[in-house]
């Protein structure tokens, strides 16, 4: 029995072969699609629907990184990742590309050996109160009791933000978030804090939105963007170019419906965009209409915000192009 | 036997049956009140809740969230059923797993009847299991081919539960016969097994499987992760089940052994004809005891983000739709595994009742 057990696991071993020998991108050629870690079950980010196919922010990162490399967003498969499997997943290269809601850091950018190739979605701590209570910035939250989870910076950034303004609060410590959430909506505490982004789809979710008010303030940056392993730049500057290119259709007013119409026009950067002019694909060596193809099937950054965001109550805010107050920037693609 | 029952009136009155059974005492009396007080007072709010104010079907979670705390959203079970029975398996191809579910019920249902017990039942279960495997990958015939990342729900519990135990008994066995071995190195490596293994929470292994593992591992090697997952669970319920099958083996009076070995049979044959069969059937009830904790360890799998049937259920509640409905979800979930426990607990009193009547007990009656 422990030698059919030894062999099956044998089999598996090696019949699993060696897929990072060359590059990423030769080997995600070779097995034919881009194996993308994604979040168990984040609503907005990658979350599966009722018919199990994935859906979200996150996961159309995954799309577009299969629609240059392949010309087909279908061509992704998901491994559903946890808080703790996510980084190891990416070191062994069980994965290709983690997108999956992780903050960009120093730590995982250097000691983990991880590249992040640019921020899909920025978020930051916030605080949300009840509008009964009549308060109106983070500064009026001297000695309030406030629901939070342990064990994340969270918890961290909180009692630092407190320390700084030389105020005092309360923690209400609760580890699993449907419990810390009933324990806010019960009154057991004043505040609420997590990620904006958390506090905006929870909000959402639970009946009478508009009693609660989210506070202006932020107190922590969290920007969130995919990451790919340390020392293959090729692949990197695939993954990097692909959110690009969504930041910058929408930049260029190029959508996935208006896209195929626009193709016919003259302006020089469209022309450059959908791969007519200029070897960019090339130089990056997938197909000289990725960028095309990112856009036809999965849409620009805009589209795929609306299409999994808004739904969800979220605002773009910071999140919006820098011509429009916001602080999303591509690079040129030229 | 039947003299006796005919004392006794025929038909006792429900006064008389209840004068006897319930207040026959005063202390009795009193606890038959307060019962009744509190079946009053939580069943029919919960029938009420559940069934009559419930709500069974809704276009989208408002009809549910108007009734929240009248009534139960089976709803939420309606829209989501398919993704907690089969996970993210593609939505065209559910047939697949929906077919795969209904041929491992035919196969415990085979394999629970003696009389299908014979070598066939083997090629039974390769057959079968060869099928589950084409319907699932697919790939061939026409199939499309389906990932096992994608494989979830039900399907994805009950096969990590089936070759949990159809690959962790036999190796049990093994180990519980090397533990009692009389060769040194035989049973220091048993026990240092059982031992190491049951000393170390399954959470722990799991996240050696999938955590530690690859990292170990030469780089682009990698190892799938169902089958990592699969691997500590066998692993795991080995050792405790090599225990429960030694404690067997320890009841087995030292006669059996000596007339086995008097026979002059074969080390093989005194233990797989002699001694096996007798441990094996009074360990039963551990043995059950332990598949049964086995099938809902599988849930764990949640840690590593496998969509077993208890993760599907909890990432369709993290729609922020239905987000807050999760006592109709448990439940629902909980109905699921009692089914399959309760089977498992049940078949296992009757495989006792059966045995007890079996060859060995007439053979020791006649002499």
């Amino acid at each position: 029995m422990k030698r059919v057990l030894g062999l099956t696991i044998g089999v598996a071993l090696f019949g699993a072969g060696a897929v990072h020998a060359q590059g990423t991108l030769e080997a995600v050629q070779k097995k034919g699609f881009v194996q993308c870690g994604v979040n168990v079950g984040l609503a907005g980010f990658s979350q599966p629907d009722s018919r199990g196919a994935w859906k979200g922010l996150d996961v159309d990162m995954c799309r577009a990184i299969a629609a240059a490399v392949f010309g087909d967003a279908t061509k992704v498969r998901y491994t559903p990742t946890t808080a703790v499997q996510r980084f190891p997943a990416l070191q062994s290269g069980e994965v290709d590309v983690l997108a999956r809601n992780t903050t960009w850091t120093v730590t995982r950018d250097s000691s983990l050996g991880f590249n992040f190739v640019g921020v899909n979605y920025y978020d930051g701590q916030g605080f949300m109160v009840p509008k009964k209570l009549n308060i109106k910035s983070a500064k009026q939250l001297n000695g309030a009791t406030v629901c939070v989870q342990p064990g994340t910076t969270t918890e961290l950034n909180l009692s630092d933000y407190f320390r700084a303004n030389r105020m005092t609060f309360k923690p209400v410590v609760i580890g699993k978030l449907e419990e810390v959430l009933n324990a806010y909506y019960a009154g057991r505490c004043d505040v609420f804090t997590t990620d904006v982004s958390g506090l905006v789809s929870t909000r959402g979710s639970r009946p009478n939105p508009a009693d609660h008010v989210i506070l202006p303030e932020v107190i922590s940056k969290e920007p969130l963007g995919p990451a790919v392993r340390h020392g293959d730049d090729r692949w990197f500057d695939i993954v990097k170019w692909s959110l690009y290119a969504m930041i910058e259709a929408e930049e260029m007013g190029l959508t996935s419906k208006n896209i195929d119409q626009q193709a016919a026009s003259k302006d020089p950067a469209v022309q450059r965009f959908i791969g007519a002019t200029g070897d960019f694909g090339k130089m990056l060596g997938v197909d000289n209409k990725w960028s095309f193809n990112i856009i036809k099937q999965v849409g620009n950054y805009g589209e795929s915000f609306e299409a999994n965001l808004t739904p969800l109550g979220f605002e773009r805010g910071i999140n919006q192009l820098w011509t429009k107050g916001g602080i999303l920037y591509a690079p040129p693609l030229r | 036997m039947s003299a006796v029952l005919r004392r006794t009136p025929a038909l006792p009155g429900p006064l008389e049956w209840a004068r006897v059974n319930l207040f026959s005492s005063v202390p009795n009396a009193l606890l038959t009140l307060l019962s009744l007080y509190l079946l009053w007072k939580y069943v029919p709010p919960f029938v009420s809740w559940a069934l009559l104010d419930a709500v069974w079907q809704a276009p989208s979670s408002k009809a549910c969230r108007e009734a929240a705390g009248a009534g139960a959203c089976w709803a939420f079970i309606g829209e989501k059923h398919r993704f907690i029975l089969f996970g993210t398996y593609p939505f065209e191809e559910h047939w697949r797993p929906g077919v795969s579910i209904l041929l491992f019920l035919a196969l415990y249902a085979v394999s629970a009847m003696r009389r299908f017990w014979t070598p066939w039942l083997v090629l039974a279960w390769l057959a079968g299991l060869t099928l589950i495997g084409m319907l699932m990958w697919g790939g061939v015939f026409g199939l499309r081919y389906v990932e096992n990342e994608r494989w979830g729900g039900l399907v994805l519990t009950l096969l990590l539960a089936t070759f949990g135990i159809a690959f962790a008994f036999p190796l049990s066995i093994v180990l519980a016969l090397g533990r009692r071995s009389e060769m040194p190195v035989v049973r220091a490596v048993c026990v240092i097994y059982i031992e190491l293994i049951r000393g170390v929470p399954l959470i722990s292994m799991l996240f050696m499987a999938s955590v530690m593992m690859p990292l170990f591992l030469p780089s682009g090697v990698t190892v799938d992760k169902l089958l990592r997952a699969q691997t500590a669970l066998i692993l795991f319920a080995a050792a405790y089940l090599a225990e429960v099958v030694r404690g067997g083996l320890q009841a087995i009076p030292r006669g059996q052994y000596e007339a086995a070995e008097a026979l002059g049979l074969s080390f093989a044959k005194r233990t797989a004809l002699v001694i096996l069969p007798q441990a094996l059937k009074i360990s039963i009830p551990p043995l059950v005891n332990t598949f049964i904790g086995l099938f809902k360890d599988t849930s764990l799998v949640v840690i590593i983000g496998l969509f077993d049937l208890l993760l599907a259920l909890k990432t369709a509640l993290n729609e922020p739709a239905w987000s807050g409905i999760g006592v109709e979800a448990y439940l629902f979930a909980s109905l699921v595994y009692f089914v399959f426990c309760y089977a498992m607990s049940q078949y296992s009193q009757r495989l006792e009742r059966d045995l007890a009547r079996g060859p060995t007990a007439r053979a020791l009656k006649d002499t």
